[in-house]
């Protein structure tokens, strides 16, 4: 196989005008006579399935939650990028293009991420219009904010919601589509395949999870948006109902599984307190404009952190990197935090965990001024700590929170099964081996409202409306399939519970697959996971029945698929013998400790293709080629 | 810290329900309420009875999913806090805790703790929404909003549509919901054009929806885990009065 990213040929911006004069349209009135499915009402989903169904076409919407409002993009606090350059302060599509292109080592494709840049101020337009109640200045103007990995302020933002404010904006579009009869909801439904006749994406099929009834819908083309597989960890800052299973099943079916091994961790999350711990609860990235990271300089130091004195401090970050300083992207914070603790610096109970420290913000801009801009995440930690983050610093640790791999698309968002478009966190196109902060919002709503809608419609004018109908064949097979998984887990009746699988699997891949990897560790992993998931088709304990509401059997599936996608992304990881962005393999690091990326050999997208169970997956690559902008090594300093 | 539970269950709508008692035993302070309720589930598991059954998701109080009724409130005895977020530091060894679903006429039971709040989406659907098309929008700066109103409008759009307004008024009405979303898109000039329809309509759908009216008792501002003032629904009258009178 080789994999065509189909990217318009001629100069990089004016690739996505090129691709929209050569696509195929669908007149108006013949779009009502296709139906798409989109699965997943968070950003991505919800946008993209308002567009489409505002355009003219039959959606069916589905989400697992019990209304389309609940997606996880509602918990992104921080903000969302967009190269308006309304502070006048340099910012210009191509360097919101380069910024994250750089943020994400070398390792995306220059076509999309450009195109990203480019959509990127009518996002904001769109929300605006929506009504969503985005920060602005005393004249009444849009505000901005700065964020990790920029050295220019494109953050719009809505106090510390602002993945809730724009996604109730597209839940309101996308409400008003359902009133308008072209978009079908169905809430509290999960996709437990893919079904594709002839190759080609024809529909899913799905378990209600209120009357656990398996069924089917054909459709004419399929768009997932299901978001990222974090959870793979167990403890992670996603929603405790994200999963990777519409992903893993429809690769399954044969979609590419691009650079699994790409996964963020963030570096400021409330730290673990205990085994009971079912989430992880993230501190936005802007705290980090305000607050100064460090730890003490010498080991075991166990003093109040306000009796430490200044001299007997290590601000690590700014030490480092005194350029960007407390605004080192991600990937280069997190390990730094990681290393520190490592030395046995770091504060608080289990010494995992490094101060975030507000008060020389407070002392410069006043309480009152500090509160206005983050209020909501201060009353956040004090409910989850007890502490007062005003008067002492808080205690930040890394945590797993998103994933820059996923299903393989081309430059319109197609995976390698015809029909099957893939959008938001769920894809693997735009960041690389590392997202930017404020990247993903831009990301899910450029897919959903600007993007998609005009590459299914050339999709579509190929095909027949309706030629496939959920009494096919494969639709009976898919069924046939679904129940007897389901059957099978429930005729188990082991000793042990799904969540306790769930969390050995987490501990396992937070250790050997986490945020430094080494082929020891990784080889470790590849013997440990399919052990893990030997035991636990013979010893999970899922109680009740299919035929009903069962949280239990709906977590038994997802584990079950992150138990076999752990393996694919410890495979990915082992094979790729280069640290790049949030990859970090011990083997590879600079002098001074930083990723080091080998482009002669790892400059491409390593997309997996499934062969079968127990079989190795077979690796093919699509070359990354840099023609504006020259590869180099990252720099904060 | 050992506490004892009385959880209501019910397998499914036509089910009578009832409370049954449950020993929570080792809960520790960190624990979030719905992770000492994981922590009841994976013992009843183990005994092959079947767990509790509750909604959740985001676990960091913005979802708005995981309502329920702790000890008759909404959301629970903390202040502005979602029931993911209240933390069992705010109980002592030996409690009782009576663990309740959302009860309203709007809200049929699915399954124990679990309630079916479509119909919060069905005012929604109704009009909380601005009919702004996909593209050919204008620059988000040519439209210049007062920075109170655009404040105003955010504490309206902060609610997270859990529902626990609705359990708390004696009448069953969702008017804080539907006024915060009324409050919302009527402080914003993008907002204004619909605004007499949006307000008619939606408060038609939530009466249509099985919701009662506002009596001005006032315990959903009490119960709103995001601290939605009822001042909204002085606005929302305004707003309806206005559109009656046009």
């Amino acid at each position: 196989m080789t994999l065509d990213g189909k990217i318009p040929s001629g100069p990089l911006h004016e690739k996505w005008n090129k691709r929209k004069q050569e696509m195929k349209l669908v007149s108006p009135a013949n779009k009502r006579k296709f139906r798409i499915i989109v699965v997943g009402t968070g950003l991505a989903g919800a946008s993209a399935a308002a567009t489409l169904g505002e355009l003219g076409y039959n959606v069916d919407a589905f989400c697992f939650q019990d209304t389309p409002r609940r997606g996880h993009s509602i918990a992104a606090q921080g903000g969302i990028n967009a190269a308006k350059n309304y502070p006048n302060d340099g910012d210009s599509i191509e360097r919101l293009f380069m910024d994250t292109i750089k943020g994400g080592d070398f390792r995306a494709r220059e076509a999309n991420v450009y195109r990203l840049a480019s959509v990127s101020g009518s996002i904001i337009d769109q929300a605006v219009a929506q009504g969503v109640p985005f920060a602005r200045d005393y004249a009444g103007y849009l505000d901005n904010r700065s964020f990790g990995g920029a050295q220019v302020s494109r953050t719009f933002y809505a106090r510390g919601q602002t993945g809730q404010q724009l996604l109730l904006g597209a839940y309101g579009s996308l409400m008003r589509q359902v009133k308008a009869g072209s978009v079908r909801l169905h809430p509290r439904t999960e996709m437990l395949d893919l079904v594709t006749v002839n190759g080609e994406a024809k529909g899913i099929t799905v378990r209600d999870l209120v009357s656990g009834e398996v069924s089917s819908y054909a459709a004419d083309a399929v768009c997932l948006a299901t978001g990222g597989y974090a959870n793979v960890f167990n403890l992670s800052t996603n929603a405790t109902g994200s999963n990777v299973t519409a992903a893993y099943r429809a690769y399954k079916k044969g979609a590419l599984f691009a650079n699994p091994c790409f996964t963020q961790i963030h570096p400021t999350c409330i730290p673990v307190t205990g085994d009971h711990q079912s989430k992880l609860t993230l501190m936005s990235e802007s705290l980090r404009n305000d607050g100064r990271v460090w730890v003490p300089k010498t080991k075991d130091d166990n003093r109040a952190p306000g009796a430490i004195p200044e001299a007997e401090r290590d601000y690590f970050l700014e030490r480092k990197y005194p350029a960007f300083g407390n605004l080192a992207p991600r990937d280069i914070a997190s390990r730094a935090a990681k290393e520190v603790c490592d030395e046995g610096r770091g504060v608080g109970p289990g010494g995992r965990g490094v101060y975030l420290d507000f008060a020389d913000a407070i002392g410069r801009l006043g309480e009152d001024t500090i509160r206005e801009r983050y209020g909501n995440l201060f009353d956040m930690y004090e409910q989850i700590t007890a502490e007062n983050a005003y008067r002492r610093p808080m205690r930040i640790y890394p945590a797993p929170h998103y994933t820059m791999g996923g299903l393989w698309v081309d430059y319109n968002l197609e995976s390698t099964i015809p029909g099957l478009f893939v959008l938001g966190e769920a894809n693997f196109s735009d960041h690389g081996a590392n997202r930017l902060g404020a990247s993903a919002l831009m990301q899910g709503l450029a897919d959903g409202y600007f993007i998609v809608s005009y590459t299914i419609a050339n999709y579509l004018a190929r095909t027949t409306p309706g030629a496939v109908t959920a009494d096919h064949a494969e639709f009976l097979k898919s069924r046939e399939d679904v129940a007897c998984m389901t059957s099978k887990l429930l005729a188990i009746d082991g000793k042990r519970t799904v969540n306790d699988f769930h969390r050995e699997l987490g501990r396992l891949m937070w250790e050997n697959v986490g945020m430094a990897r080494s082929e020891t560790s990784l080889k470790s992993a590849l013997s440990l996971i399919p052990r893990l998931r030997a035991e636990f088709w013979e010893n999970v304990k899922v109680t009740g029945t299919g035929t009903e509401l069962n949280q239990q059997l709906e977590k038994a599936g997802r584990v079950a698929d992150f138990l076999e996608f752990g393996e694919l992304m410890a495979a990915d990881a082992l094979h790729r013998n280069e640290s790049c962005g949030g990859h970090f393999r011990v083997e590879h690091e600079m002098p001074d400790g930083e990723a080091k990326r080998d482009d002669e050999n790892f400059c491409y997208v390593a997309a997996w293709e499934y062969k079968g169970a127990d079989k190795a997956p077979e690796l093919h690559k699509e070359p990354l080629t840099f023609e504006s902008i020259k590869l180099a090594v990252r720099n904060y300093k | 810290m050992n506490l004892t539970l009385y959880v209501w269950r019910q397998k499914g709508p036509n089910d009578a329900g009832k409370l049954v008692r449950y020993e929570a035993k080792d809960i520790t302070p960190d624990m979030s309420f719905l992770e000492m309720l994981d922590t009841v589930n994976e013992d009843l598991i183990k005994k092959g009875d079947d767990p509790i059954a509750f909604d959740h998701d985001c676990r960091e109080g913005i979802c708005g999913m995981c309502a329920q009724v702790v000890n008759g409130i909404p959301q629970g005895p903390q202040k502005k806090t979602t029931i993911c977020q209240l933390h069992m530091r705010h109980f002592r060894n030996g409690d009782t805790i009576y663990i309740e679903p959302l009860r309203a006429r709007a809200f049929p039971v699915i399954r124990d703790l679990v309630v079916d709040r479509g119909s919060l989406d069905k005012i929604i659907q109704s009009g909380g929404y601005i009919s702004a098309h996909t593209g050919g929008v204008p620059d988000g700066n040519t439209i210049l909003i007062p920075k109170d109103d655009a404040d105003k409008a955010m504490d309206a759009a902060e609610c997270i549509g859990c529902g626990a307004c609705v359990a708390a008024c004696p009448n069953g009405s969702a008017m804080l919901f539907t006024a915060a979303k009324v409050t919302q898109l009527a402080a914003l000039p993008q907002g204004r054009t619909e605004a007499a329809r949006r307000v008619c309509a939606m408060t038609e759908e939530m009466l249509s929806q099985g919701f009662g009216n506002c009596g001005n008792h006032y315990e959903c501002q009490a119960a709103c885990p995001k601290g939605i003032k009822v001042q909204f629904i002085a606005k929302l009258n305004r707003e309806f009065i206005k559109a009656k009178l046009k």
